[in-house]
């Protein structure tokens, strides 16, 4: 019989009545399945607090800085959805592959999907109206279709495999693909499961990928090659090798039906597994990208209503609900947190598990080799203890410094910082803290500042200086200067603040403090747990503002510059506020002074809190080459810079259980570069690094220095020398 | 039993008399004499020991049943009762347990006046005149007690007290003292363990820095802390070379102390240590470095090196 | 088991204390006004005897600068009532006078204990423990850093000094000046001292001023300013014997 050729193929691999039957209950049943795990979990999103409506109310508010405090515009989140930019950070050879498989993958998906509305919605919808099965996978769709998606084909392999044998390899090298707990239970864990989820996640979907290969192979092998199935390259190249083997005709029609039934068996299997695996990060991961705040850190959300902190599963919003889900254990947060790596019994990845695996226990939902094994029933198998304080322990959650590196980096826009606020406030709530946290906090409440020193000391820094300190309460000034505690009552940041006022002294910038008036910002007071307390702040501070007469605020602090840029906003602070940096930075620009090169080899610290959270890495850096000196970066700067321990609160706490101090870690850094000066633009970090120079023994080498006295010494107002800052004389 | 009378309340709980009630004999005397009148010592409980109080004009041996161990509820009866006797001008006791159980309340019953935190006693024409201490050293208060009976309770250190550990008795006299109603019974009396370690409670704190060194040269500091019956205290540094236990760190994120005395052994001074000593009564610093910051909240210092110093410090009262 | 917290303020202590012009007093005009710390152990240790043995925690005071954030700071802690004696005494109230105002409020409550700070910066005529035991013809004791319900009374340990403790047994009532509670004092978060300050409850009661005798001050100033060390040279033999000499003259006893 004599037949046009038509390039197409048959769909169905099976050849019995019995076989499709057999099929399609089994597909119907991967489906309800599928659904049901999703319908669970979509259900358990629900059960959390409702997201916040403002997230998606796009218009902008006054000080709101797009990617920094303004939510990111959805037409972006698309492009770094498909680009997987987020993946692709600090990792291109990851994010490659990565970009690989996701695109191949779709690919495949589409190639299904199009199958699928062929055989069985054209297909049957021509049979039963039109009394003859068409189909339109014929004929040059045919062709393309194979060759585009033998390509995605390709390209998910290559990108699985790439994966799969890093994952395998670096497991031992890289910190990220090493399971161990940072917070080490008492009775013990294994996360076996887990690590044989990851195996079988991969795994099996290159075992999927390539049995799909190996189909069009043996398919056209038996086929005995019809030449437009050159269309399906990949297919046609595999088909080849078999014939080269020696498998042809029937015998290729035979593995062919095998391999058939193994593919699609492990195909659905696949799909039944999805929602209740790490492959589930496939559909949580791109929501959560979409639903991401980056707001949301530097300006933390308000305590659930009716409790002080997160006190159980309710108490989580559907966003951070769904976050846990989208957890890939990548891992890349728990390598850059400055808390893990010093030891501190605190890994962000493990905080989302845990949280995770309690939310799904919570509700009764089951995963496949995705839980930790545990003799006992502590940690996130402790379902009726307290949220903060059992579930998760109290010391993992007063590690953090809230230095964001977490929430910077996470591939997948979890945001790991206002979960742990809102679980260290709970802490707080039962007075369960540090004895040197609650010393401050109680200073702070009685005096305003954490020093323990009398608030009308506060100005007492300016008693050294032969210039009067504008009243901002009593004159009116162009900018507001809000020191900070550090910057007012430590002995040896007294003396930066007071060249920070001869500096813009004599450069002309008008400008007043509030002298006693002014109290603790807040920002580690809210990070620390005591919301009440900080809203005492904010009402004391906007009260000594509405007291002065100025059009702008400028900070000596980075941690008072954040809150007092994006949380007063919401508590009425309509007035700019800069930082210092910018300030310096803006005198040079305009041309208003004129440095001299100073010739000094530098490195520069990014505070987190000025970097990270505030986006401000230019303006110090233009103050430090400006004044001649050469800046050698470090390997973490920028967005990567590493956290010097003292935020969050952390300051007043305990660090001696720590192996290494953040600011020792640091340092080492720095040592390495060869540099003379360690610049800093936050006096937190000057007492902190100071001390690490010294601990680490590097006294020698390196002097921390603020780019205020680079600025002054450049400027001829103050000679930088040795330990002892002499004073030049008043110009 | 003269209105010009000045009496001590012996403050012994256990061991031998304290420094203080010499210091307050010696005081005592002083008054007296410029009052006219003659000193009393009482002794309550226990006699033992009392020979070395003969710097008293009159010695009163008080005995009876609840009063030894020291019970406080059974001790005022006592001291009332002899007062009422003795009708002094003057009852002087320390700011110490005994002295603030006693003297409130003996005050108060009697209608008397009452000083305490007292560092300088005096006598100007027919009154009394005294200095007290308070606001935790902050402020001193100069006050006037008027012309009749009043307790002063003193803070010890105030007053010298060599002069006046005099031996020998004279005129002793018995008492036996039968407690009307008594409602507060003994338990127990303990010394102090020597394990936990409380830097916060020591009188005299050895503090050592990064100057000492090394591990090994900690023993030297050990060594003068336990000659000085001092407690041993650091800098952080000290500590998280492991030196020295967790415990033993003073600053802002280890104790604060107030101890009366805080030798300061190769430390520096930053303003987290400082945080934590600042209010010691006397800082006495040793830094080699001339311009130390410790040296600006020290009372006294010297540039000598530790190394040297310490070892004369043993030799002086080790030997 | 009902036990009565006396509580009262006190300038911080932080503060640069400034005498007033009668030269007599400090200014108290700028001073920020805290609860007295050993207050606040006498609290924690009511509450923590409320908490172990049930019962009730009423603290009181008389009235003074600020002392409703300290009223509702202990209300906020777990006592069940706040009494404020208001008697619109200004400045410094002697122990005396404190005492028995306290006194004539107390005699009309029953009580099983009254615990109160063993002392305040500025108790220049006695701590009030021992006073107000007196007042009451009731056993005390001051200095105390541990207390237990012991049958029909309770235990109470005292510190002797020298870190030598004495514990009796004492048959209630009894007032007593607490050195240190159990545990350090409580944090107690600002948004719970608002919810107490919403909810007032602070009970007040009109009494009268009594007078009582008290030294006369007539002269209030600051030790002798220090400045910067006085060098002791830096011959180790001379320095070390100064040092002795200081310790000595310190009254710490040197074996
Ligand atoms: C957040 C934070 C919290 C901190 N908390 C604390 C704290 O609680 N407690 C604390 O102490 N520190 C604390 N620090 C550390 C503090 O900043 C200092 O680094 C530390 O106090 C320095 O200790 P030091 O004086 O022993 O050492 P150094 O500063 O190194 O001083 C050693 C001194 O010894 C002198 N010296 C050397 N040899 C001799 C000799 N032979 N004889 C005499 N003198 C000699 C030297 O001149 C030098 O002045 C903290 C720091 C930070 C950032
Ligand atoms: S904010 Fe910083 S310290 Fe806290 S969990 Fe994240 S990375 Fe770690
Ligand atoms: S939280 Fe984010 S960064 Fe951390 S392991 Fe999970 S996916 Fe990776």
């Amino acid at each position: 019989m004599l037949l046009a050729v038509v390039e197409t193929r048959k769909i169905f691999g099976g050849t019995t009545h019995l076989e499709r039957v057999f099929f399609y209950l089994l597909a119907l049943v991967v489906l309800v399945v599928f659904f049901a795990g999703l319908g669970l979990r979509v259900k358990k999103y629900m059960a959390g607090r409702p997201l916040d409506a403002s997230r998606f109310r796009r218009a902008r508010v006054p000080l709101e800085k797009p990617g920094v405090s303004a939510p990111v515009p959805l037409t972006q989140t698309g492009v770094d959805i498909a680009a997987n930019r987020t993946v692709s950070r600090r990792n291109h050879a990851v994010g490659g592959a990565h970009l690989l498989l996701f695109w191949g993958f779709l690919g495949l998906l589409a190639a299904t999907i199009i199958v699928g509305l062929d055989y069985d919605v054209y297909g049957n919808l021509t049979r039963i109206f039109g009394g003859k099965e068409l189909s339109f996978f014929k004929g040059w769709f045919y062709l393309g279709y194979n060759a585009i998606f033998d390509t995605a084909g390709l390209a998910a392999i290559v990108g699985a495999v790439w994966l799969a044998v890093r994952r395998i390899r670096d497991t031992k090298s890289s910190v990220a693909l090493d399971y161990t707990r940072a917070q080490k239970p008492r009775s013990g864990y294994s996360r076996a499961a887990m690590t044989a989820g990851d195996h079988l996640f991969i795994f099996g979907l290159i075992l999927i990928l390539f049995t799909g290969i190996l189909l069009q192979g043996l398919r056209i092998d038996a086929a005995g090659f019809p030449s437009f199935e050159r269309w399906t390259w990949l297919g046609y190249l595999v088909g080849s090798g078999f014939g080269a083997l020696g498998l042809h005709g029937s015998a290729a029609g035979t593995a062919h039906f095998w391999l058939w039934w193994v593919h699609i068996l492990m195909a659905l299997a696949f799909v039944a597994y999805l929602p209740f695996s790490k492959a589930l990060h496939m559909i949580s991961a791109p929501a959560n990208l979409a639903v991401r705040d980056p707001g949301n850190t530097r300006r933390l959300p308000s305590p659930p209503s009716g409790h002080a902190g997160y006190q159980d599963f309710a108490d989580f919003t559907s966003k951070e609900l769904l976050g846990f889900d989208a957890c890939t254990k990548c891992g890349r947060c728990h390598s850059v947190c400055p808390a893990r790596t010093g030891g501190a019994p605190l890994s962000p990845r493990d905080l989302i598990l845990d949280l995770r695996q309690y939310a799904d226990r919570k509700r009764g939902i089951p995963m496949v080799l995705d839980w930790e094994e545990r003799p006992d029933q502590s940690g996130p198998k402790n379902l009726e203890g307290r949220l903060a304080g059992e579930v998760i322990e109290p010391a993992t959650l007063w590690s953090c410094t809230t230095c964001m590196a977490c929430v910077e980096i996470c591939p997948v826009g979890i945001e790991h910082v206002p979960t742990i606020v809102s679980l260290r406030r709970s802490l707080v709530d039962a007075g369960e803290m540090d004895p040197t946290l609650q010393a401050a906090l109680e200073n702070i409440a009685t005096q305003g500042n954490s020093f323990g020193k009398s608030s009308r000391m506060r100005a007492r820094w300016t008693k050294g200086l032969d210039i009067p300190i504008p009243d901002a309460r009593k004159e009116e000034v162009e900018y507001l200067w809000f020191l900070g505690d550090f910057a007012s009552f430590d002995e040896r940041l007294q003396e930066i603040s007071r060249t920070l006022a001869r500096v813009l002294t004599a450069n002309g910038i008008s400008f007043g403090i509030l002298y006693e008036d002014e109290r603790n910002a807040g920002n580690d007071v809210r990070r620390a747990g005591e919301e009440g307390l900080f809203e005492m702040l904010v009402e004391k501070n906007m009260e000594a503002f509405s007291k002065a007469s100025f059009k702008k605020i400028f900070t000596t602090d980075p941690h008072s510059f954040n809150t007092l840029r994006n949380e007063y906003p919401a508590y009425g602070l309509d007035k700019p506020v800069m930082h210092y940096s910018e300030l310096l930075a803006s005198l040079i620009s305009e041309g208003r002074v004129s440095l001299a090169g100073l010739d000094k080899k530098v490195t520069y610290h990014d505070p987190c809190y000025l970097g990270r959270y505030n986006r401000i890495f230019d303006a110090p850096r233009s103050v430090i080459t400006s004044a001649g000196c050469e800046l050698v970066e470090m390997p973490r700067n920028r967005t990567n810079s590493f956290c010097c321990g003292a935020g969050g609160g952390r300051i007043w706490m305990d660090d001696s259980v720590l192996a290494e101090r953040p600011s020792a870690n640091r340092i080492r850094e720095a040592a390495e570069l060869d540099v003379g000066y360690f610049v800093v633009a936050c006096p937190k970090d000057y007492a902190m690094f100071s001390d690490a120079v010294k601990s680490t023994g590097n006294e020698d080498r390196m002097k921390v220095v603020d780019i205020v006295e680079l600025f002054a010494e450049a400027s001829g107002e103050l000679a930088l020398a040795g330990a002892a800052s002499e004073e030049a004389p008043e110009s | 039993m003269a209105e010009n009378d000045v009496v001590v309340i012996a403050e012994r709980v256990v061991g031998g008399h304290p420094d203080v009630t010499f210091e307050l004999l010696g005081k005592a005397k002083e008054i007296a004499s410029a009052l006219g009148g003659e000193v009393h010592c009482l002794v309550v409980g226990s006699p033992e020991g009392h020979e070395c109080l003969g710097a008293s004009d009159h010695l009163h041996l008080v005995e009876g049943e609840h009063l030894w161990p020291y019970n406080p509820h059974a001790w005022e009866s006592a001291v009332s009762a002899l007062l009422t006797q003795i009708k002094p001008r003057l009852v002087l006791a320390s700011t110490g347990t005994v002295g603030i159980d006693l003297c409130g309340a003996l005050a108060a019953q009697s209608g008397s006046m009452l000083a305490s935190y007292v560092v300088d006693l005096s006598v100007e024409g027919s009154t009394l005149m005294a200095v007290a201490q308070l606001y935790g050293g902050k402020l001193m208060a100069e006050c006037d007690l008027g012309d009749g009976p009043a307790f002063v309770t003193a803070i010890p250190g105030s007053f010298a007290s060599q002069a006046t550990r005099v031996d020998g008795v004279a005129n002793a006299t018995s008492h036996a003292h039968e407690a009307a109603e008594v409602r507060m019974r003994h338990v127990a009396l303990t010394e102090p363990e020597k394990t936990g370690v409380d830097i916060t409670s020591e009188e005299l704190l050895v503090s050592v820095g990064r100057g000492i060194g090394s591990q090994s040269n900690i023993d030297l500091a050990q060594e003068l802390a336990e000659v000085l019956g001092a407690g041993l205290s650091a800098s952080r540094p000290v500590i998280d070379q492991g030196w020295l236990p967790k415990a033993h760190q003073v600053g802002k994120s280890g104790k604060k102390v107030k101890p009366k005395i805080y030798l300061a052994l190769g430390i520096s001074g930053a303003p987290e240590h400082l945080e934590g000593m600042r209010q010691a009564e006397l800082i006495i610093a040793c830094n080699t470095d001339a311009t130390a910051p410790i040296f600006e909240v020290a009372h006294y210092g010297t540039t000598a090196d530790l190394f040297d110093l310490v070892p004369e410090i043993l030799d002086l009262i080790g030997g | 088991m009902k036990i009565v917290v006396a509580m009262r303020q006190i300038a911080d202590l932080v503060e640069e204390l400034e005498v007033d012009a009668s030269g007599a007093d400090i200014d108290r005009e700028f001073v920020k006004f805290v609860s007295n710390e050993w207050d606040e152990a006498a609290l924690e240790e009511a509450l923590c005897l409320k908490e172990a043995h049930g019962g009730e925690v009423v603290v009181v005071g008389v009235d003074d600068v600020d002392f409703d954030q300290t009223l509702f700071g202990a209300l906020a802690k777990g006592a069940d009532r706040a009494v404020k004696l208001d008697c619109g005494f200004e400045g410094w109230m002697p122990t005396a006078v404190r005492a028995e105002i306290l006194a004539r409020w107390l005699r009309e409550e029953s009580f099983d204990l009254v615990l109160t700070g063993v002392q305040a910066a500025d108790d220049l005529d006695g701590q009030l423990a021992g006073v107000l035991g007196a007042r009451l013809g009731l056993p005390h004791a001051a200095v105390v850093v541990g207390l237990e319900p012991d049958g029909s009374g309770f235990k109470v340990t005292q510190e002797l000094g020298g870190g030598v403790t004495l514990t009796s047994h004492a048959t209630g009532p009894l007032v007593l000046g607490i050195q240190a509670a159990r545990q350090a004092p409580r944090y107690v978060p600002i948004s719970r001292i608002r919810q107490a300050m919403s909810a007032g409850g602070i009970e007040v009661v009109e009494v009268e001023a009594p007078s009582a005798r008290a030294p006369k001050v007539t002269r209030l100033f600051a030790p002798e300013a220090k400045g910067r060390a006085e060098m002791l040279g830096d011959k180790p033999s001379e320095v070390a014997a100064r040092i002795v000499e200081l310790i000595r003259a310190k009254g710490v006893s040197v074996s």
